[in-house]
């Protein structure tokens, strides 16, 4: 048996994605930009995504641009965006603080203890005159915690990550403060390889890839038709069924985080007390290493995530974790559950029991692992 | 017996390091059709201290390229295999006190203190919490049960050329209960027969040589690096040479340079060809004579570990091995009254005795302990 719990790192293909994707891979060969039949057929697939995307996020379709995925879309708006300052957070993905760190002239603010960003320290960092954008990850990928997106001072654009938040919390762009906003469709039951980011209707940007004039000169390069036709699919069904699916993942993580608060003790939540999307927990297990907890669950069918994975593949302490103030160790011990569509009820009570089980047997392992007393 | 036979069904974790042994290891206990969880230890991250290896971190201990081969046999084996992070515990166990034993004018084995502290602790304890009932290595040397004592022994590896007890006399009997050294009654070319027979993907690699963590052998440079990135000035050695009666000869630029035995890097014109025959950290003096200076016929050892018997309670003989390369040369031992201390003295007097190498004590190929030279 195996149990799927980390649809933050990628989801399964739905069945609307992997139907429409296997159309357009059998059916439409043509490139999009051809002037034949055949070309117009495979620009119709990718204008009829762009359309869906579009009324999942509630904005007008030409402000779509069609990427590889959610890395591309943080550097094409990161390195996109006009010279000087940039204010960011600490806890942005790495697709976000490394295309920072390229630009350089940047000031990450740190989140709170609950994982939230306060709105005041970021209007705080901005430099008046020399601050060109703001970017702001719309919910964290390890915590689930969704960021309030400010309103900012005229003349400085906002991005936003949105790659955890598009598909689980209700995302209407033209409510929203952003002039850029990233996300991809594999943490949507879409396929890998098709993203999406959002420019706002004359916001100016500068290309990062060079070559013909594909997606209004943002994005040079053959469309990849079918994973958009997958996108597009997989956006769809989230603008009917997102309200639905939401209300029951989120009974799901309320039915495993009890279970676990209730039957492991030395166990919290990290991030808990902010608004999080429904699918996400983040469970520190006090004492343990979080890495040994994954193994056994892993071994045992489960599959779950520990901070962030280095080249190598091992675990690092997540940079999250420790900018809401967790200590090495505490962050260590912490794992992120992380539920989806194909996710039920006894699942979810399969997991609290190995999760049970394997803690018991590490904490039995260790004398020096006993559950510090509260 | 040539190893230990696990319960059929019982879970061993395989230490996975890249190389042709651990490979083989997998290959052959998969074949023995055990389940099987390969793991390779992250020790070391091989970017930091770039300046020592200006051609990259490519093809050393730890580098992707092992971690890409490790998996790549996990994955043709069809077994789970996961990389675990033991970086922290690697610096602090092995990394730190290697520079501290080196500044303190001793030449310390990192490898005995990795096997000590990390590979057979910090492993087993991870094989213990993910459910393993044993770890096996790849390492030469042979394990069996001797029922009249009732404790585990370890033997030299069949292959003298590739023995690696002197390395493993650390263990302690609650280790080599859980070990299997599936290799050590192989020989080395058996080994890469039977890599090729199971069709091992890294059957013809080199053997890895060097200290995984300290470039070319460059002791010195690293420490010199090390220092560097933590931010700390290194500590002054700089002294004088002086003969054995106490003569100063001239000026060296560091304690930490000169290891007992060496002859080149001394700087000084002499008719007779000189060498270092101790080197003195309190006063910052090497002390350097003629070859026969060299010779001694005692030693003491501390930190003793009986491996394969119980503590001596009085004088034993024994053929006593005090580096790697060295022929083990008859002594007999003398219980000091505590049992982590032991008196050496040779039939012959020996060559380069050096404070901070290992002495490992054999009674033919059965390793009956060892202990830290002082």
């Amino acid at each position: 048996m195996s149990f799927y719990f980390d649809n933050n790192a990628s989801t399964p293909v739905g069945p609307e994605a992997l139907q429409a994707m296997e159309r357009a891979l059998a059916e439409v060969y043509g490139n999009p930009s051809s002037i034949h039949a055949q070309g117009q057929r495979a620009r119709r697939i990718v204008e009829t995504a762009r359309e869906q995307v579009a009324a999942l996020l509630g904005c007008p379709p030409k402000t779509i641009v069609f990427t590889s995925g959610g890395t591309e879309s943080d550097n094409l708006a990161i390195l996109g965006a006009p010279p000087g300052h940039v204010v960011s957070t600490a806890i942005e993905h790495p697709a976000v603080l490394e295309a920072l760190r390229v630009r350089g002239n940047y000031t990450l603010v740190q989140p709170g203890p609950n994982g939230a960003v306060e709105p005041g320290a970021i209007l705080a960092a901005i430099r008046p005159g020399e601050t060109v954008m703001v970017s702001i990850m719309h919910a964290n990928n390890e915590t689930g915690v969704v960021q309030e997106l400010p309103e900012l001072p005229p003349g400085i654009l906002l991005h936003s990550d949105g790659v955890q938040a598009a598909g689980k919390i209700p995302v209407r762009l033209s409510e929203l403060p952003v002039d850029l906003y990233s996300l991809t469709g594999h943490k949507f039951a879409g396929p890998k390889g098709a993203g999406v980011l959002y420019v706002r209707e004359g916001v100016e940007l500068h290309p990062r890839q060079f070559g013909g004039r594909h997606e209004r000169g943002l994005r040079a390069g053959t469309e990849n038709v079918p994973a958009i036709a997958g996108i597009g699919a997989a956006a769809e069904w989230l603008t009917q069924n997102l309200s639905a699916e939401s209300a029951r993942v989120a009974a799901l993580r309320g039915r495993l985080e009890a279970a676990i608060l209730a039957r492991i003790p030395g166990t919290s939540v990290n991030g808990a007390g902010a608004p999080r999307t429904p699918n996400t927990t983040n469970i520190q297990f006090a004492g343990l290493e979080g890495e040994a907890l994954l193994i056994s669950l892993d071994l045992a069918g489960f599959a779950v995530s520990s901070g962030a994975a280095c080249s190598s593949g091992a675990v690092t302490p997540s940079h999250v974790l420790t900018a809401m103030g967790l200590s090495k160790e505490q962050a260590k011990s912490s794992l992120r559950f992380s539920l989806g569509r194909t996710n039920n009820e006894s699942d979810v009570d399969a997991l609290v029991d190995a999760v049970e089980r394997a803690v018991a047997r590490l904490r039995n392992l260790s004398p020096f692992h006993a559950v510090p007393s509260s | 017996m040539p190893f230990h036979r696990p319960e059929p069904g019982s879970l061993i974790a395989v230490a996975m390091s890249g190389g042709v042994d651990s490979s083989t290891v997998a290959a052959l206990l998969h074949r023995e059709g055990y389940p099987l969880v390969g793991m390779t230890m992250q020790l070391w991250n091989q970017r930091r201290l770039p300046q020592l290896v200006p051609e990259g971190p490519t093809g050393r201990c730890c580098s992707l390229d092992d971690v890409y081969d490790a998996r790549a046999v996990a994955s043709r084996l069809g077994i789970p295999y996961y990389v675990v992070n033991f970086e922290e515990r690697f610096e602090r166990e092995v990394v730190k006190p290697f520079i501290g034993e080196y500044l303190s004018g001793r030449t310390p084995i990192p490898c005995t203190l990795c096997n000590n502290h990390v590979k057979f602790d910090d492993f087993i304890e991870m094989a213990d919490g993910v459910g393993a009932a044993f770890i096996a290595t790849g390492h030469y040397a042979r394990l069996g049960f001797d029922g009249t004592t009732g404790l585990w022994q370890m033997r030299k590896g069949a292959d003298p050329a590739k023995d690696q007890t002197y390395f493993l006399w650390g263990l302690k009997q609650h280790q080599l209960a859980r070990t299997l050294f599936p290799l050590g009654h192989l020989t080395k070319p058996e080994v890469r027969a039977l890599a090729a027979s199971l069709n091992v993907p890294t059957a013809s690699k080199d053997d890895s040589q060097e200290i995984c963590f300290v470039p070319n052998g460059d002791y010195a440079a690293f420490i010199d690096a090390y220092f560097a990135e933590q931010g700390l000035p290194r500590p002054e050695t700089r002294g004088e040479i002086v003969s054995t009666s106490g003569k100063v000869l001239g000026e060296h630029g560091g304690v930490h340079n000169f290891t007992v035995g060496q002859r080149k890097g001394l700087g000084i014109a002499a008719r007779e060809p000189l060498y270092v025959i101790a080197t003195e950290p309190a006063a910052q003096r090497v002390v350097v004579g003629s070859n026969d200076d060299l010779l001694r016929a005692f030693l003491a050892a501390r930190g003793v570990n009986w491996v394969s018997i119980h503590p001596i309670t009085e004088p034993r003989r024994a053929q006593v091995k005090i580096r790697n390369k060295h022929a083990a040369a008859p002594a007999t031992l003398f219980p000091t009254g505590t049992q982590d201390s032991v008196e050496v003295r040779f039939d012959e007097p020996q060559r380069a005795v050096t404070p901070g190498q290992a002495a490992v004590f054999y009674d033919g190929d059965l390793v009956l302990g060892g202990g830290w030279i002082e």
